[in-house]
């Protein structure tokens, strides 16, 4: 369904900066797989994401979803296929727009946007039966400018934002490094729900190598920009993160820096 | 030389009329400064563009009303070019709103033909030769403003003009066209200021080409005096962005009321543009100056 074809990345190019975050890079993505993607600083997570949105082209390879070659379609074109929540809780809303607002732009997502009205009622019903079981009390909030929210809400509204329009692809950076160990939870529990109930495709980076094993039906280990280890179906299901970091040892030659991952929640 | 009570009063409805015409063309500035984000200095020469179109096609017999309508449509133009320098040619912001405005000098020049051009013994919509019916078309002109923008920023596209102002990368990730919509932003914005040169210049009765420099401080001041009058109504009301652009038009009218009331003090014309400037830097920085006092009292509190 997502396929990147021998992708290269290169940042600072003829520098002495130069430096591949992503390196000849191939994989293949099957429908509603959910894939965890896990590696050291630098190893290439966000840059594949951001590769597979559309942020930046990269110089070598092809990236296709849904047999269509999207390589160099520019990021705003993409989003009618795929949708995203970042890391940083401000970046996933337009945090002086009204809550219902953000709904609203997410919800013409991939759609033509012309003179209509901006939300309609109706919409505005909807919206409120997919915030009720979110279980924060943001359907009485419709009007409240979502920089107001914590980032535990904002991601959550993200994430509600992201299910719009069947995606077929979902796309998590990290969405959960910003929050604190119980929102973070909740979000991640919320996440696993969203994902089960749309049939999402998605690729979640993480720095949390617990979350990778405990998430997903498939787990990536980057470095050096490149796939290290792809573990998936049963395999995956057994494993445990002093298993994952002695094959690292083992394939990479060098013990996993614990300070970078983190073992625990 | 001093202040006199009677001769400010009978100025009064002068500066109200003229601030309603800078009001207009502040809502103009709202779309790039406030809604965008965007500090766009062309409206400095498209405001005249608007007044050279209308006084040009006036002299040559089309009517005012007609000759409004084509000032809009250049003023559309010149946003479009500052909009296109940004966005498909990545010229910072800034930079290319001081492009598009220096080659506007030339331009105006071009379409006046001459420095300057005078409205005399011509049927106008709007002059200062009758102050209250300027007033009442003045405010007309307002109020068709704040409605159709109050409507267009509502419209899927408006809000998606917001977004794109407000957070780009969510924008993008929402699949909005974001350059496509700052182009089109700056073109309504430089749209609005030029309708308002050609409502100044039919007021004044002459469009010269120094006409506009300054009109980017203008508007910040009325936009930032009407946002701190009318602050906790924009806050709270539920048709705020009809009240910040009502503001803006309130504000661009205490503004000329003050400048009426210091010109009558003594203050010298010509050191107007100084008085202008020192106020806007005055009033930009309290934001930061009350934030700075704040840390100083925090620091002071600490050792206790």
């Amino acid at each position: 369904m997502l396929s990147l074809n021998k992708v290269s990345k290169v940042f600072d190019a003829g520098t002495v900066n130069e430096k591949y975050a992503v390196k000849n890079l191939s994989a293949a993505f099957a429908k509603g797989d959910f894939v965890t993607i896990i590696g050291s600083n630098g190893a290439g997570k966000s840059s594949i994401l951001n590769l597979i949105a559309g942020v930046y082209f990269p110089e070598e390879g092809t990236i296709t979803l849904d047999g269509a070659d999207i390589t160099r379609t520019p990021e705003y074109r993409r989003a009618d296929r795929i949708s995203r929540v970042f890391q940083d809780p401000m970046v996933g809303t337009a945090s002086d727009m009204w809550l219902e607002e953000n709904l609203a732009l997410a919800y013409r997502r991939g759609k033509r946007r012309g003179l209509r009205w901006g939300i309609t009622e109706t919409e505005r019903e909807f919206f409120i039966e997919k915030l009720k079981p979110l279980g924060l009390g943001l359907e009485k909030r419709l009007s409240v400018k979502t920089g107001l929210l914590s980032g535990g809400q904002r991601q959550a509204l993200t994430l509600l934002m992201a299910s719009f329009n069947n995606p077929s692809l979902l796309l998590l950076d990290e969405h959960t490094a910003a929050l604190d160990p119980g929102t973070a939870g909740k979000v991640l529990e919320l996440t696993e729900q969203i994902v089960a109930e749309n049939e999402l495709t998605t690729l979640m980076v993480t720095h949390n190598m617990k979350d990778a094993i405990a998430y997903g039906n498939r787990l990536i280990m980057l470095s050096a920009g490149n796939i290290l280890l792809d573990i998936s179906g049963e395999e995956k299901q057994h494993l445990t993160v002093t298993d994952l970091m002695q094959r690292f040892a083992d394939l990479s030659g060098e013990e996993l820096d614990n300070d970078e991952l983190l073992l625990t929640s | 030389m001093g202040f006199s009570l009677g001769s400010f009063l009978r100025s009064c409805p002068g500066a109200i009329a003229q601030g309603i015409i800078y009001g207009i063309m502040a809502m103009g500035v709202i779309v790039s400064y406030r809604i965008l984000n965007y500090s766009d200095l062309t409206v400095d020469s498209s405001l005249c563009t608007g007044g050279a179109v209308t006084a040009t096609l006036i002299t040559a017999g089309v009517s005012p009303v007609v000759s409004l309508m084509c000032a809009l449509a250049a003023g559309l133009v010149a946003g479009t070019v500052t909009g296109l320098l940004h966005t498909a040619l990545k010229i910072p912001a800034i930079l290319s709103g001081i492009l598009t405005q220096l080659a506007l000098y030339s331009i105006n020049l071009r379409i006046m033909g001459k420095p300057n051009v005078t409205l005399l013994n011509t049927e106008l919509l709007i002059s200062l030769r009758n102050i209250p019916r300027a007033i009442l078309i003045g405010g007309i002109f307002a109020l068709s403003v704040i409605a159709v923008m109050y409507l267009f920023f509502g419209t899927e596209i408006g809000c998606s003009i917001r977004a794109t102002g407000s957070n780009e990368k969510m924008a993008r990730a929402q699949g909005i066209n974001t350059s496509f919509n700052k182009v089109l932003a700056l073109s309504v914005s430089n749209g609005i200021t030029a309708l308002a040169g050609g409502l100044i210049a039919q007021y004044q009765g002459y469009c010269d080409i120094n006409m506009g420099r300054g009109t980017i401080v203008i508007a910040l001041a009325s936009i930032i005096i009407g946002e701190a009058i009318f602050s906790r109504v924009i806050e709270t009301s539920k048709v705020s962005f009809a009240v910040r652009l009502f503001s803006a038009v309130f504000g661009a009218g205490v503004y000329y009321l003050v400048i009426t009331a210091v010109l009558q003090a003594g203050l010298n014309t010509s050191d107007l543009k100084l008085f202008s400037a020192a106020v806007v830097a005055v009033v930009l920085s309290l934001p930061h100056l009350k934030t700075v006092k704040k840390g100083k009292v925090r620091n002071d509190a600490k050792p206790e």
